[in-house]
């Protein structure tokens, strides 16, 4: 009875927060891709194709149902054989299907051939986040859950009411991918670890990311926005918190970011070649720690005994710093390689991880990095 | 009558040993029918904690009750026990039951293999259930363990995994043989094929998708073990391998395992509607015939699993064209049930509810699945909430309802004792409604972008996931009702009749109730095939 009463009472709290209940759908979106609404077309033609048929076939079972039963005195007929009728109900259906082949082959082919691309983005699915890169224009980074997000998993309704409001609640990243609008994008999609699925579905494109080999996608954002997807396909323990938020900018505002991205790589690199101080080093490390180790290793350090191990007093973080950079960079077994990183996140975030939870190995500094790649 | 009807014959020597012994030693096939039953129930009751495990994660958004992993071992271990613990025993187990009362046998042809095939199951079960309590967890990889999460990225207890998969292989494997050695060996003689009564058929074609399937399940399995633990890169790609071959193999193995759990059931659906409406099926031969082209296409069309793998074009055109194919015969049989219905003089005890309502459902599964069948709709469908909705429909209200529905039917039979009628109508409204509460807005969810296998959500995925989870607590507990109706029976139930549906045909119901150890001593005549006969 407590139970059914938490139940109720959850159940009217939910009903009555407006913000979540005027944005539930009950049909899959259009999108804004001329794919995403041919899909979106096959979809809901279908959809009336099989409405129509259970009609049909529905109808004949309840009017069976209600006029054909023994309480109405209904005398069974006795006969069970028709080839005829056999026969009508095998060719129509083989004649709807053949009509609902023709457009959904047609979309099929159209989605699957592209001529030309104008530009192509390279995208790199790892547990758990996504790296892009843009090979013609040398940017490259890491789009991790926003920690908006990642704060409030264990939080309270409030807080990720508060984090939905501002964007999204688990659909929010660090770092955005940034593409132009109207213009035709080629996505060549890989893992480093397991199987991924880079979906947005605004742009009609799921594709899954398979380790060791490049699949490739495209689409043609029609519309300047924010669009946002996640993995589909399951990969490990944070599947669910693997999300991807697209902008679709105009021509020059794409420009203008393209600019500024080149720029803070050289700011990046630049960087690089300084000595850190130890404060520095692990400041900017729990930042990066929290992004991209946290997943596995906890934020405390801790591990998952038998799965992930832990930092807090180990050989790892307490002895020889090359191993440890070695590790990081290159990866071994389950561990990614993260080499993806810039050198002064990698001296950062391997500092934090000697400097703190209790642990007492040296400070690494960018300069390590480099000579160790 | 050729049947033992006596109750003089239980001094004959031939009883059951009294004891727990005789559920050991057994060889009796409805003994072990019953075993099969008992146990499927058991791992359905199991798996279906997990799913109120699932639920309860999903009631609200944020993490309440679990950890990531754990939530993908839930999800994972829901899966595996519900297809290999729950569905394809109670399947057996029926056939165990029913076919030789069918086909006129006095047992199965190969009962010391039937008693061996029972109890590796409940070993297999056991080792898989062990792998929650050893260090890393049980197998987070879902029920489809692609690699390489499931074998580079896998906890240690895979390996027990992998050997639970070989054990419940070989058993699924013993079963198929023995039913396909007893209905074409040990049917009267005066039957023929054409006579069969359709669960008899349904089974015999299904055998043969178990022969033909779980070999290869077997060496997808062995291929991650050595993989694993022996250097090999089958599904590595550092090692020259492919992660993609590995979803191959195993939807060769996956997709005649989706028939192998709907085809007894169609049988089951077969029997009852043509009781409860008092008229001959509708059909017969073009319900076998389609019985065969759906377990033929069901070998043709393993990749619409796989449509976002990166599969060429040409590939993706062919594998469409067959998966809409199986649209043709399954809609046959449809057709075939509610022509048998139209005209016919119809009542609805329970049996009769279960199956009109597999007929509604199961098609509402269909429906889904030929939508996803579209490959490039399926780009949206594609794991998410949608694909959930779509399996759990031709999965719970398709395979679960059929073996509800025969389990009532036949309990008669079994026991020789009626179950409760008002009380089983009552668990069936009760068990549709939340059946539905719980699937249907699942629907919804993953038409809005909900990805399945997730514990957390979004905060717009809200609303319909607190439905769902209330429908399936709702669902879960119906299952206690469940278990009382059938305890019931068995224990306080009135005495039924030899026939206890008046409408009734077929050779089963010519044997007394409660039934004889031994089923049938003497064949039955070609007069007795053909008064019991459901299509004429």
């Amino acid at each position: 009875m407590k139970l059914l009463f938490t139940l109720t009472s959850a159940f009217v709290a939910l009903l009555s927060s407006k913000t979540v209940l005027a944005e539930y759908t009950l049909n899959m979106t259009k999108g804004v891709t001329d794919i995403s609404n041919d899909i979106w077309n096959l979809h809901m033609m279908v959809f009336w194709v099989c409405v129509a048929i259970g009609v049909v076939v529905f109808g004949a079972m309840f009017y069976s149902i209600i006029a054909h039963r023994k309480s109405k005195g209904a005398k069974a007929a006795h006969f069970h054989e028709s080839t005829t009728v056999e026969f009508l109900w095998t060719g129509i259906p083989i004649l709807i299907l053949i009509a609902m082949a023709i457009p959904a082959s047609k979309t099929l082919i159209d989605i699957e051939v592209l001529d030309k691309a104008d530009m192509t983005i390279k995208v790199t699915g790892m547990q758990w986040k996504w790296q892009y890169d843009y090979p013609e224009e040398g940017i490259s980074f890491v789009s991790n859950l926003a920690q908006s997000s990642r704060d409030v998993i264990k939080g309270t309704p409030e807080e990720r009411e508060a984090v939905h409001e501002e964007g999204s609640y688990l659909r929010s990243v660090d770092k955005h991918l940034v593409v132009p609008v109207d213009t035709t994008i080629r996505f060549l999609i890989t893992s480093n670890d397991v199987i991924h699925n880079w979906w947005v579905p605004a742009f009609g494109l799921k594709q899954d990311a398979n380790p060791g080999f490049i699949n490739d996608a495209w689409a043609k954002p029609n519309e300047i926005g924010t669009y946002r997807g996640q993995c589909a396909e399951l990969c490990g323990k944070d599947h669910g918190f693997m999300p991807i938020v697209v902008d679709v900018v105009s021509k020059a505002d794409y420009a203008a970011w393209v600019q500024t991205q080149q720029e803070e790589k050289v700011a990046e690199m630049e960087s690089a070649t300084q000595v850190w101080t130890e404060a520095d080093l692990v400041a900017r490390g729990e930042v990066v720690y929290n992004a991209n180790c946290s997943g596995c290793h906890q934020k405390d350090g801790t591990g998952i005994p038998g799965v992930f191990p832990a930092m807090v007093g180990s050989e790892v973080t307490n002895g020889p710093a090359d191993y440890q950079l070695n590790l990081v960079i290159n990866g071994m077994g389950g561990m990614p390689a993260f080499k993806m990183l810039s050198d002064s996140d990698l001296a950062s975030v391997i500092t934090y991880e000697r400097r703190s939870f209790g642990n007492n190995g040296s400070v690494v500094q960018p300069s390590d990095v480099t000579s160790a790649r | 009558m050729s049947s033992t009807t006596t109750a003089a014959y239980d001094d004959h020597g031939h009883g059951p040993e009294k004891g727990l012994l005789r559920w050991v030693k057994t060889t009796n096939h409805k003994d072990i029918g019953t075993l099969y039953m008992w146990f499927a129930f058991s791992m359905l009751l199991i798996g279906g904690a997990l799913a109120m495990g699932i639920r309860a994660e999903l009631l609200q958004p944020g993490l309440q009750l679990f950890e990531p992993q754990f939530y993908n071992q839930l999800t994972t271990m829901h899966g595996l026990i519900m297809v290999f613990g729950a569905i394809m025993p109670a399947f057996v187990g029926l056939a165990n039951w029913l076919i030789p009362m069918m086909v006129g046998a006095p047992d199965m042809a190969l009962p010391r293999m039937n008693n061996w095939s029972f109890w590796i199951l409940p070993f297999a079960g056991a080792i898989l259930l062990s792998t929650f309590f050893m260090e890393g967890g049980a197998p987070a990889f879902g029920w489809t363990f692609y690699a390489p999460l499931s074998t580079t990225f896998a906890p240690d207890s895979t390996d027990f995994f992998i050997f639970a998969v070989h054990l419940l292989g070989f058993s699924s494997i013993m079963g198929a043989i023995n039913i396909i050695a007893t209905v074409l060996n040990m049917k009267a003689p005066e039957m023929r094929l054409m006579d069969m009564p359709l669960f008899v058929w349904t089974w015999l074609i299904t055998s043969f998708l178990l022969i033909g399937a779980m070999p290869v399940l077997a060496g997808a399995v062995t291929m991650m073990l050595t993989d694993r633990n022996f250097g090999t890169a089958f599904f590595d790609a550092a090692g020259g391998g492919d992660p993609v071959m590995f979803q191959h193999i195993f939807w060769f193995f996956g997709h005649p395992e989706v028939y192998i759990m709907i085809l007894p059931a169609f049988g089951i659906i077969s029997h009852i509607i043509p009781t409860f409406a008092r008229k001959p099926l509708f059909g017969y031969s073009s319900m076998v015939y389609a019985t065969a082209s759906i377990a033929f296409l069901s070998y043709i069309v393993w990749a619409h699993h796989m449509f976002l793998t990166g599969m060429p074009v040409a590939g993706e055109l062919y594998f469409m064209y067959a998966t809409m194919l199986i649209a043709v015969p399954t809609g046959v049989k449809v057709f075939n049930w509610v022509a048998t219905m139209w005209k016919g003089s119809m009542t609805f005890e329970t049996p009769m509810l279960w199956a009109l309502a597999f007929v509604f459902l199961f098609t509402i599964g269909g429906f889904s699945g030929l939508m996803l069948g579209i490959a490039p709709a399926d780009i949206q469908y594609h794991d998410t909430y949608f694909v959930v909705a779509h399996f759990h429909y031709v999965l719970v209200t398709g395979a679960l309802w059929g073996i509800i529905a025969a389990v009532f039917y036949w309990l008669p039979k079994w026991t020789g004792k009626m179950y409760n009628e008002p009380l089983a109508k009552f668990h069936f409204w009760w068990a549709l409604i939340s059946v539905n509460v719980t699937f249907f807005p699942q629907h919804f969810l993953g038409l809005a972008g909900m990805p399945r296998r997730i514990p957390d959500y979004a905060l717009q995925f809200a609303d319909f996931n607190f439905i769902s989870s209330i429908g399936a607590f709702s669902f879960g507990l119906s299952f206690l009702l469940l278990t009382y109706i059938v305890v019931d029976c068995i224990r306080n139930g009135k005495p039924a009749d030899a026939r206890p549906w008046a409408s009734a045909k077929g050779l089963e119901w010519t044997l007394a109730s409660p039934i004889a150890y031994h089923t049938f001593d003497e064949p039955p005549t070609r007069a007795e095939i053909l008064a019991e006969s459901q299509h004429s």
